[in-house]
């Protein structure tokens, strides 16, 4: 666990059917970083994030061959599907809380793991809800169904949710395009929040975004990595051409 | 302008025929329950609702609870099959053959005439098994009937639930079978009651399949193996014989009841779910 890096892809490659969506994708992601995936639609950015929890297993035809290595444990041979999910939680374009209470959306993954006592899932969720900054806003109603929530605060349930299971590794794929520019910037300042305690892997669409919040970040185009280094420096100095064309606004 | 008239003109047209087939379809309805109720509910009181039929009396009592127990039994055997076989295709079925032949099957299932699945219960259950005229029998045939509604609806509702809540849950690193039971079934719960009280609707009318698997014995079925008469299978007696007509009619008034009730019980859950 000392190693510096929580995620080392090697050579990754993914084909839905015959066509190859992602082509020898090797990086490295770092133990808590927020790192940005940026790229125009369909260069595969958000389908390299659902390999690293195997969520695309979950598409027909779909093959993946290469390495993910979380913590020395190669994800797609060496550890049960359930496990890695675990570990490795997910935070969804649009927020999609269950039709079920607030409590029970958060105590919904402990207690599929096994934990029954009251008092504890009470614990734990007071404490997610908290690390996710939404318990002052829903304390006073967690039996209430999660669907009356504001879309920011459904997604910050989300996220209260996915820590519920105690994950290193949190993937977010466009977890605020559909909130407004107030819920954004809550939704922002809680990442860079949670960065301290998870390692966290972000798609996104707009590259303010992935200025402001990420400390690296990789930029994808047709299913390659054309470039990755600290987000400061693509932003302001890229080595690629291509990357320039894109964050200056040349195509995308 | 010619032109603009004539297409006015055809909108008004179809625009008539319309409202005049709504109009017969719900005249027609109206017609009919007003017709039964009018010429039912005088011949109905409290001993007809409670007494037997045997002797003077001429009660409905054992036919109420006839079919209530077969409506139940039948329920109850059929909703668990029928509940997994939906889950099956569409939670795990990948367009394989085994899931057409079994979408076939329920296509199949549910175009066969009741009174063909009466035949084959009455051949199988009644005398190769040797059930005889029994609530079994008759429960054993009416679930397979019944079948092909139940997997229908149950398999609507389950893919009407948005896949973001599979995926939710799957990415917590719970299970498939746990998504399913913890948050697919109860998102798709008030679909698939739906379609169980469709089945108890269809059940509680069912003439041919009862008559022939059931059979007609006017008193309550002490056990699984003893016939009883149902209230559909005792109309069609009380009229086919021309016993009595104000019975039927007021048998046939307790039988819309019901369905009402039924009817009633679908919109309560609908609602329910929209909160």
């Amino acid at each position: 666990m000392g190693n510096k890096n929580v995620l080392e892809i090697n050579n990754l490659n993914l084909f839905y059917g015959d066509f190859q969506a992602l082509k020898g994708i090797d990086i490295e992601i770092e133990r808590n970083q927020v790192t940005a995936l940026i790229g125009p639609s369909g260069c595969g950015k958000s389908t390299f994030l659902r390999t690293l929890n195997r969520m695309n297993d979950l598409i027909d035809n779909v093959k993946v061959n290469g390495n993910v290595i979380l913590d020395d444990i190669d994800i797609y041979k060496d550890i049960n599907l359930l496990d890695l999910r675990k570990r490795v939680g997910m935070v969804f374009q649009k927020p999609n809380p269950f039709p079920m209470s607030i409590y029970e959306n958060v105590a919904y993954g402990p207690k599929a793991h096994g934990i029954k006592n009251k008092a504890t899932l009470y614990k734990i969720v007071e404490e997610n809800l908290k690390k996710a900054v939404l318990w002052d806003e829903v304390k006073d109603r967690l039996n209430k169904s999660a669907l009356g929530l504001s879309g920011g605060q459904q997604q910050r349930l989300c996220i209260a949710r996915a820590l519920a299971v105690e994950p290193e590794v949190i993937l977010m794929d466009e977890p605020t395009a559909s909130l407004d520019p107030i819920a954004t910037l809550k939704i922002e300042e809680l990442i860079n929040e949670l960065k301290k305690k998870y390692s966290i892997i972000i798609v996104t669409h707009s590259m303010q975004q992935a200025g402001r919040i990420s400390d690296k970040t990789a930029f994808f185009l047709m299913g390659e990595i054309i470039e990755y280094s600290k987000t400061s420096k693509l932003f302001s100095n890229p080595k690629e051409k291509k990357t320039e064309d894109y964050i200056t606004g040349k195509f995308g | 302008m010619i032109k603009l008239l004539l297409k006015n003109f055809k909108e008004r047209v179809i625009y008539c025929l319309i409202i005049f087939s709504t109009l017969v379809t719900v005249g027609i309805l109206l017609w009919i329950f007003v017709f039964i109720v009018k010429n039912g509910i005088m011949h109905l009181n409290l001993k007809f609702l409670l007494s037997n039929y045997s002797g003077d009396e001429t009660g409905i009592f054992p036919m109420i609870i006839n079919t209530l127990i077969v409506i139940v039994s039948t329920i109850i055997i059929a909703v668990p099959i029928g509940v997994s076989t939906a889950i099956y295709l569409t939670e795990y079925g990948e367009n394989g053959r085994i899931i057409l032949v079994v979408r076939f099957a329920v296509e199949l299932l549910a175009g066969i005439p009741s009174i063909i699945y009466g035949l084959f219960g009455m051949v199988l259950f009644v005398t190769i098994l040797n059930f005889n005229w029994s609530i079994l029998s008759g429960t054993l045939t009416l679930s397979i009937m019944i079948l092909p509604v139940i997997i229908r609806t149950t398999e609507e509702a389950l893919i009407s639930v948005p896949k973001e809540y599979r995926e939710g849950s799957l990415s917590l690193g719970v299970s498939k079978i746990r998504t399913i039971i913890k948050v697919v079934i109860p998102s798709a719960k008030a679909g698939i009651l739906t379609g169980i009280i469709l089945a108890m609707g269809r059940v509680s009318g069912e003439t041919a399949a009862v008559y022939l698997t059931v059979g007609m014995v006017p008193r309550i079925a002490k056990g699984f193996l003893e016939s009883g008469r149902t209230l559909s299978v005792h109309m069609y007696l009380l009229a086919k014989e021309g016993i009595s007509f104000e019975e039927a009619y007021a048998t046939a008034t307790v039988l819309l009841l019901i369905t009402l009730m039924l009817n009633q019980i679908v919109k309560v859950v609908s609602r329910n779910e929209g909160n």
